[in-house]
């Protein structure tokens, strides 16, 4: 019987201070033992949850994008117990990675559609997984335009800038960064996020899907828009957090209703989460 | 199917002659009441129990349990590696377990044996177990189990249904497991041709005996939202103080924390009981909290056990009507009540 609470020793091969404020960096792990990568082939959109012995576990987001290989990168914000004690590791520590848990955006609905992406702060993380992932030579051409509207306070505070602004320069992605208030050397939107989706969302249509991911004011205030648009509730996609420890449907923390974040999520259109108690 | 005829002297004798192949549990004497433990070298399991205040769902999902150890000394080879703890899963006969407690467990079931992942600490611990269950002849008042698609002489998720006729036992054998445990016993005794009938009479008039009742054809009916956002949450919950009895006694709340102990440089990860009742089980790291008032968290449990459950997994309710919580809550809350109104 496979063991779901055992998590993979990983040793920690790089940390990259992620945010201008230090709060959020960005760990990459390698797996200790070649064969547990493979066990943990995973899609842009799950998450994985990080062991520390003696501290505990924390579900986060898989950064990486399935189409890199030899490691795994997570980007992680300084807030409790275990993020705090994470921020303290260093190159070389061992852990644990337990996963890919939870479902992914869903890519097969995806084929031959338009893509919107809306991120806010440090919710980038399975964004960018998603957009790494498109933009590989070898999936390009499975997807139609790819729009992505990301906000931050200031630009120092948006995650994997060097990325964003390699992309900023493709053809085949409409990058649309903002960030709150004007700041120097600033070239791109000054605003917030949601009323720069106003601005350069692509129409609605049948074709088109939008992901959100963000701070629960700028979801607050991006779906109206995303209404306003003509987007239909079905083609608006979240992903959600709630609490967590087991990650695998067990423990029974996690559920809005009869859904489970962990395991029946954490992605969901907006017309599942519409038949909800708004518990998260 | 085989019926046995064990009078009572052999029965002692029997039961502790299976203690030769089996770890046996059963209900003993504990304060004023009773309660499922491991029995000594000789013990006997007490037949004439009315009920135990806990349900025996601990002998599957301990308190607190030890999944994982580790050690966190940079000179052990396997330092901050985490390693399934080794534990023993010897055949065990839960010897007098309630019908309803016997439902429960597969309706917990449905939780830690799932297609995409197995919880092995619960599974291993249940694949040991027999069930010997004992038919209640005279059920509680607060006892509703009929509505819950199990009642007094219930055999799912049995092995052996023992009745208790006065003059001695009826022990209907329904699996092989079963069948291997009356063996070890030295149960061979088959009873006579009217013994079928006796316990379908016997049973009719345990039945008959439930006069609670409770009814959840309309939550059927109704959408999540429909009884989530009904007015009445706040003064049905009124009551309530969130002190979590109800979970730990009910057979089939099932839900657990993980947390890690370390002393010195050896660790172990343990899951321990948690309670939907508590304001941590979903605080986020941010510091909010999707249930953050009492009658949220209350709300929660009756709309798990009432209604998620049962369109979930289309088992009927995650409750099977034992009346513990009835029985043990401070503040009188009463599911049944809570079903009533749900189900205007
Ligand atoms: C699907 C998912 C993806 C996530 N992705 C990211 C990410 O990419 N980057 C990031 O920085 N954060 C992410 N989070 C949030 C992150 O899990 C919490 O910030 C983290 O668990 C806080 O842990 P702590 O020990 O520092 O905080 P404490 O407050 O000390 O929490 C103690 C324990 O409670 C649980 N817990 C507390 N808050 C949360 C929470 N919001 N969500 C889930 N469990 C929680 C954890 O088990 C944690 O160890 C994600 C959460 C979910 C559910
Ligand atoms: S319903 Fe009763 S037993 Fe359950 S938490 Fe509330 S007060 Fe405690
Ligand atoms: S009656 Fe109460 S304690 Fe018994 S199964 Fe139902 S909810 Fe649980
Ligand atoms: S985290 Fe345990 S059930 Fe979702």
């Amino acid at each position: 019987m496979e063991n779901p609470y055992i998590p993979y020793p990983v040793s920690i091969d790089d940390i990259q201070i992620a945010t201008e404020d230090k709060s959020l960096k960005t760990f990459r792990f390698v797996f200790q033992n070649k064969s547990d990568e493979e066990k943990f082939a995973y899609k842009a959109g799950q998450f994985a949850e990080l062991s520390i012995p003696g501290l505990g576990e924390i579900p986060i987001g898989i950064a990486s994008s399935p189409t890199e290989k030899g490691f795994v990168t997570f980007t992680v914000f300084k807030t409790g117990k275990v993020t705090s004690h994470l921020h303290t590791m260093k190159v070389g520590d061992t852990m644990g990675i337990r996963g890919p848990l939870g479902n992914w955006y869903p890519w097969d609905t995806l084929m031959g559609k338009n893509i919107l992406i809306i991120g806010g702060g440090f919710a980038f993380t399975t964004l960018r997984s998603s957009i790494k992932m498109m933009l590989d030579p070898s999936n390009r051409s499975v997807f139609g335009n790819i729009d992505v509207v990301y906000g931050a306070r200031t630009p120092g505070m948006l995650l994997y800038k060097d990325e964003l602004f390699e992309w900023g320069k493709r053809e085949d992605i409409n990058m649309h960064l903002t960030v709150d208030t004007e700041a120097p050397n600033w070239d791109y939107h000054v605003g917030f996020t949601p009323a720069i989706t106003e601005k350069v969302a692509p129409k609605a249509s049948d074709d088109t899907y939008a992901i959100v991911c963000g701070p629960p004011i700028m979801i607050k205030f991006t779906l109206p828009v995303l209404e306003k648009l003509g987007y239909k509730h079905d083609h608006i996609i979240m992903s959600l957090e709630n609490r967590m420890k087991c990650g695998i449907g067990m423990c029974g923390r996690c559920n809005i209703g009869t859904e489970l974040v962990c395991k029946d999520g954490p992605i969901f259109t907006l017309s599942d989460i519409n038949k909800t108690p708004k518990e998260y | 199917m085989k019926i046995l005829h064990i009078d009572k002297a052999s029965w002692d004798k029997g039961v502790l002659k299976s203690g030769e192949t089996y770890r046996l549990t059963g209900p003993v004497k504990d304060k004023d009441t009773h309660a499922f433990k491991n029995l000594n070298d000789g013990e006997l399991p007490d037949m004439g129990y009315v009920e135990t205040k806990m349900s025996p769902k601990a002998l599957l999902f301990p308190r607190s349990e030890v999944m994982l150890t580790y050690s966190t000394n940079p000179h052990d080879g396997n330092c901050n590696i985490m390693k399934e703890a080794s534990k023993a899963y010897p055949p065990r006969a839960v010897i007098g377990i309630r019908p309803f407690d016997a439902k429960a467990i597969q309706l917990v079931k449905l939780n830690f044996d799932t297609e995409e992942y197995k919880d092995p600490y619960w599974l291993k611990a249940y694949e040991a177990c027999t069930f010997v269950g004992l038919a209640i002849n005279q059920p509680s008042i607060t006892d509703f189990s009929t509505s819950c698609n199990t009642g007094p002489f219930d055999e799912t998720g049995l092995d052996v249904l023992v009745v208790d006729t006065g003059h001695g036992f009826l022990a209907k054998i329904l699996s092989t497991k079963g069948q291997a445990w009356a063996d070890a016993a030295g149960f061979n005794i088959e009873a006579g041709a009217d013994a079928a009938s006796k316990i379908t009479a016997m049973k009719k008039e345990a039945e008959a005996n439930i006069v609670s009742k409770i009814s959840v054809d309309k939550i059927a009916g109704k959408t999540v939202l429909e009884l989530f956002d009904a007015g009445h949450w706040e003064d049905t919950a009124f009551g309530c103080i969130n002190c979590g009895t109800c979970t730990f006694a009910c057979p089939t709340c099932w839900c657990f924390d993980i947390q890690d102990e370390t002393y010195g440089t050896q660790g172990v990860r343990i899951k321990n009981w948690d309670s939907c009742m508590t304001g941590l089980f979903t605080m986020h790291g941010s510091g909010h909290n999707p249930r953050e008032y009492p009658y949220q968290r209350t709300r929660q449990r009756f709309m798990h056990k009432l209604k998620y459950f049962m369109d979930k997994y289309q088992e009927g309710i995650m409750c099977v009507g034992c009346g513990r919580c009835i029985k043990q809550c401070p503040a009188n809350i009463d599911i049944r009540e809570i079903c009533n109104t749900m189900n205007q």
